[in-house]
């Protein structure tokens, strides 16, 4: 047992933690209670309660009059569509916003609006979804960081090290407390930022979209850790747009729409559908894949390597694209897919081997070399690479081709015509923003996604890069940009999906690549391997990661 | 302290705050004119009389700007880009240099011919200046900011040798300065009998151009998206150094063209003071225009005036003119903290 459990004992009087307090349970040695904590002794009190939040950015009412409860020891699951104002109230919740009505009182303690500190405080710990570790420390230096002056963490070494370890033991969370983290895996970094969380003593812990990068062993290992966490009294909120995850790791779903809350349903007595069905207003059909008309190679990369980007590099990789064929590449994140993507997007060249399109080599590859050979990309970054934050969405959306007639002559761009364009990609894909003129920075991940999709698929493209297309977008975006991908495909373009969602490109490829250490692995066709079988390539043959987290 | 993005603010927010800039430079330098023992009401009312309080003063003050809006907009289209030209100040005398090479009698031609030709002969010679630091950069990513800031020594120190020897006027009793250029290659006064000349004109024209260059075209699409994100920009298509090139060129050759500006409309030949600083001076402006071509037009009569205006108001307070200085500076570091508000909140704690 851990000392910060004799604090959650303690706060069923609702008593904060004093500095001093928090100072002395650092030094693991002398309270380490036996008995596990009994859990309904102390849920009298919820660890959370938001009564009537409202924020309004503008005109956009991001959260409208949310209240809700989060009892001790439970898990509740936050489901929303993109924009559905869930990053806002968690951001009011962890003080980076203040609402503009409304209170958070956090185990029974009303919270102070605007304070991240006093969040930390009450004991509420947030996981990114993009990690805030250092990677030139180490595990145990990057957990103690900023829990003590850096003169007491030299001398209290050995306390952290056994307190880590403690943690570690207790909720299965394995990681060295010596190892750099530059060289954990991303599950394992995962890992550290929850252990960051626990030893800071949170009571309340939040995870963002945790499993978006972690394999399906690691994804189970995490679940595994979410059920203990809440044993021993501790209180969840998880964010996630999988309902397959939210079905088996929460205890209550709650749905935002539009910044309300539209559904509070215990997840024993829902299903998927239901909850699909509650976050996009109406029902969501999954897509239906028509049988497969292949057509002539269009795409082909041959025996090509590439410096590292991202990850591993190219390591004599072939592959072919056909026209009518969706093809997934699986992987688990940094193994060469950030590279393969990079490469047909036209950033980067090859070191070695060769491009060709429809059977021609191309020597000078580019993007605009790829964009004249009828390549759409849509980029897996699109706040660095996919957009241009400052400009406007037309300025935006006529960057692949605001030199083609349509949108330039002579050396002037017809802005109206950018304009139009504009407002028919707001329209047909229906994207919330203000204005074309709006800066793209204003709009949220799905609504630009939305755009740099429209944007892409907008001339006809033969060859389609579609590069972690709907990470970070709601159930009814999704469906949307799966069906704009079949619809393509059925329209004879040769598709390259790259998703770390194996459910996505389970549902998607013709057939399936899985991408591991800058190599490919060969193909199989569609229900061909097993989800367990794609797992383990995904983790190397030798399995060295995939074992670590299962 | 934190800052948060606001949504894009209105336009009366992005007119009103220049204003406020001004109104807190004025706050601030009244501090320091009380220090000098003038009282600053009397003091700043001298200066705006001395900017623009008479005929005299007004021509004066444009006649000022006008080398001021060329760099200002030389400044401004390199800034958009990211390109962080220093050297507009080289640029300027390479300007002045080829202006008296080609108009000193070189060239017998017709003033409708001789001028349009030595402009363009001026304005290359400027983009080619700063080719030379673009190509460095894009190439082996030096520092442009080091390399146009050395330039400006270096093409100081060649114009000084040049007029003590191949460029000397042989009747200029040892001075160190030039011939004369011919009649027809200066530029006509704008009003008979004042000194300001059709430079003026053809530097608002210019900042018109380059207004539409950088809204309208291809180019300043280019300009702009490089700017604002290269990594993004080159996704698209668009070719990142060759933008940077052109870039380059269309800021040095308008930097270029102040000094042919000051040699043909005003002083009549090159000397070592041709330019007190207005390849510097052209940083304020730019950066109080927001990079805005149009705003440079407003921002280069703005500074031009205070200088104007301070030589007039020293000479009856008896405050030293070195308040031009301050007052620039400070307006300059107060726009530069109404932007930071325009764009951001400000969350205490």
């Amino acid at each position: 047992m851990l000392p910060f459990m004799g604090e959650v004992g303690n706060l069923a009087g609702g008593d904060n933690p004093s500095p001093e307090a928090t100072t002395l349970s650092l030094d693991g040695k002398e309270s380490l209670p036996t008995s596990p904590l009994p859990v309904t002794a102390v849920s009298s009190k919820p660890a959370l309660r938001l009564s009537g939040i409202s924020k309004r950015f503008g005109p956009l009412r991001a959260n409208e009059a949310i209240s809700f409860e989060l009892k001790r020891g439970e898990i509740i699951a936050l489901l929303g569509e993109n924009g559905a104002g869930k990053t806002t109230l968690m951001n009011i919740l962890f003080g980076h916003y203040v609402a503009d009505e409304g209170t958070v009182e956090a185990f029974g303690k009303p919270l102070p609006p605007g304070d991240p500190r006093a969040a930390l405080d009450a004991g509420i710990g947030m996981v990114h979804q993009h990690f805030t570790l250092a990677d030139n420390m180490t595990v145990q230096e990057n957990i103690a960081l900023g829990t003590q002056s850096l003169w007491r963490m030299r001398l209290d070494r050995a306390a952290a090290r056994r307190r880590i370890e403690q943690l570690s033991a207790d909720f299965g969370l394995a990681v060295e407390p010596a190892a750099t983290v530059s060289t954990l895996s991303v599950g394992e970094r995962q890992r550290v930022e929850i252990l960051k969380a626990l030893y800071r003593e949170a009571r309340l812990l939040i995870l963002d979209e945790p499993t978006a990068v972690l394999t399906p062993a690691e994804t189970d290992a995490l679940f595994r850790t979410l059920k203990l966490l809440v044993a021993k009294g501790l209180s969840i909120i998880f964010i996630s747009h999988k309902l397959h995850e939210v079905m088996s790791v929460s205890d209550r779903v709650l749905v935002l729409r539009s910044g309300r809350l539209v559904g509070e349903r215990e997840t024993g007595s829902t299903d998927r559908k239901e909850l699909a069905a509650l976050m996009v207003g109406q029902e969501v059909k999954p897509a239906e894949v028509n049988p497969v008309k292949r057509g002539a190679p269009l795409l082909a990369l041959e025996r090509v390597s590439t410096t590292p980007y991202n990850g591993a590099g190219l390591d004599q990789v072939s592959l072919t694209l056909t026209a009518g064929e969706i093809t997934g590449l699986a992987g688990v994140a940094g193994n060469g897919q950030a590279g393969l993507a990079a490469l047909i997007a036209g950033i980067r060249r090859p070191t070695t081997g060769s491009i060709s399109i429809a059977g021609r080599e191309v020597a000078d590859w580019s993007p605009r070399a790829a964009l004249a050979h009828g390549v759409a990309r849509i980029p897996e970054d699109r706040h660095a690479i996919g957009s241009i934050g400052d400009m406007s969405v037309t300025e935006n959306v006529i960057g692949e081709r605001y030199r083609s007639p349509r949108f330039s002559r002579m050396g002037f761009l017809n802005w109206r015509a950018a304009r139009g364009f504009a407002e028919k990609l707001i329209t047909d894909y229906e994207v919330k923003c203000p204005s074309p003129e709006a800066r793209m920075r204003l709009l949220s991940g799905g609504n630009m996604q939305k755009l740099i999709l429209g944007r892409a698929l907008d001339p006809d493209p033969t060859v389609i890069l579609a590069s972690q297309p709907t990470r970070g977008l709601d159930v009814g975006a999704v469906a949307y940009v799966h069906r704009m991908l079949l619809e393509a495909r059925d329209r004879g373009a040769a598709i390259l999906l790259i998703s770390e969602d194996l459910e996505e490109v389970l549902a998607l490829s013709d057939r399936v690549i899985v991408m591991s250490k800058g190599r490919l692995s060969t193909p199989s066709s569609r229900g061909e391997r097993s989800i367990r079988q794609l797992g383990e390539l995904m983790a190397g043959h030798d399995g060295e990661r995939g074992d670590h987290a299962a | 302290m934190r800052l948060e993005p606001k949504l894009a603010p209105s336009l009366a927010v992005t007119l009103l705050f220049p204003l406020a800039a001004i109104a807190t430079t004025l706050v601030l330098t009244s501090m320091l004119v009380l220090v000098a023992g003038a009282s600053p009401l009397s003091v700043f009312y001298l200066v705006a009389k001395g900017a623009a309080g008479s005929q005299f003063a007004l021509m004066e003050t444009l006649t000022r700007a006008t080398p001021l809006i060329f760099t200002g907009l030389a400044i401004a289209v390199a800034f958009r880009a990211k390109l962080w030209n220093i050297g507009a100040e080289a640029q300027l005398y390479i300007g002045g240099v080829v202006t008296v090479v080609l108009g000193t009698g070189t060239l017998p031609l017709p003033s409708v011919v001789l001028i349009p030709v030595i402009m363009v002969a001026v304005m290359a010679a400027g983009a080619l200046l700063l080719l030379g630091p673009a190509v460095l950069k894009t190439r082996f990513g030096v520092d442009e900011v080091v390399t146009t800031l050395l330039l400006n020594f270096i093409v100081l120190l060649f114009v000084s040798m040049l007029l003590e020897g191949v460029l000397k006027d042989p009747m200029g009793l040892g001075w160190p300065q030039s011939q004369k250029v011919i009649a027809e290659a200066q530029l006509p006064r704008l009003i008979q009998g004042k000194r300001l000349h059709y430079g003026f004109a053809i530097a608002l024209v210019s900042a018109v151009l380059v207004w539409v260059v950088m809204k309208r075209t291809v180019l300043g699409y280019e300009m702009r998206a490089v700017g604002h994100n290269p990594e993004g920009a080159r996704f698209v298509g668009i070719l990142v150094n060759r933008t940077l090139m052109k870039t380059a060129l269309l800021s040095g050759g308008l930097a270029a063209l102040a000094g042919f500006s000051e040699v043909s409309g005003l002083k009549g030949n090159l000397t070592l003071d041709l330019s007190p600083g207005y390849g510097y001076t052209g940083i304020v402006v730019a950066m109080l225009a927001i990079l805005n071509p149009l705003g440079v037009i407003a921002s280069a009569i703005f500074v031009a005036g205070i200088f104007v205006g301070a030589d007039a108001m020293s000479r009856a307070a008896k405050v030293p003119s070195y308040i031009a200085d301050v007052m620039v500076a400070t307006s300059l570091l107060s726009m530069v903290v109404a932007i930071l508000l325009a764009r951001f909140r400000i969350r205490w704690r």
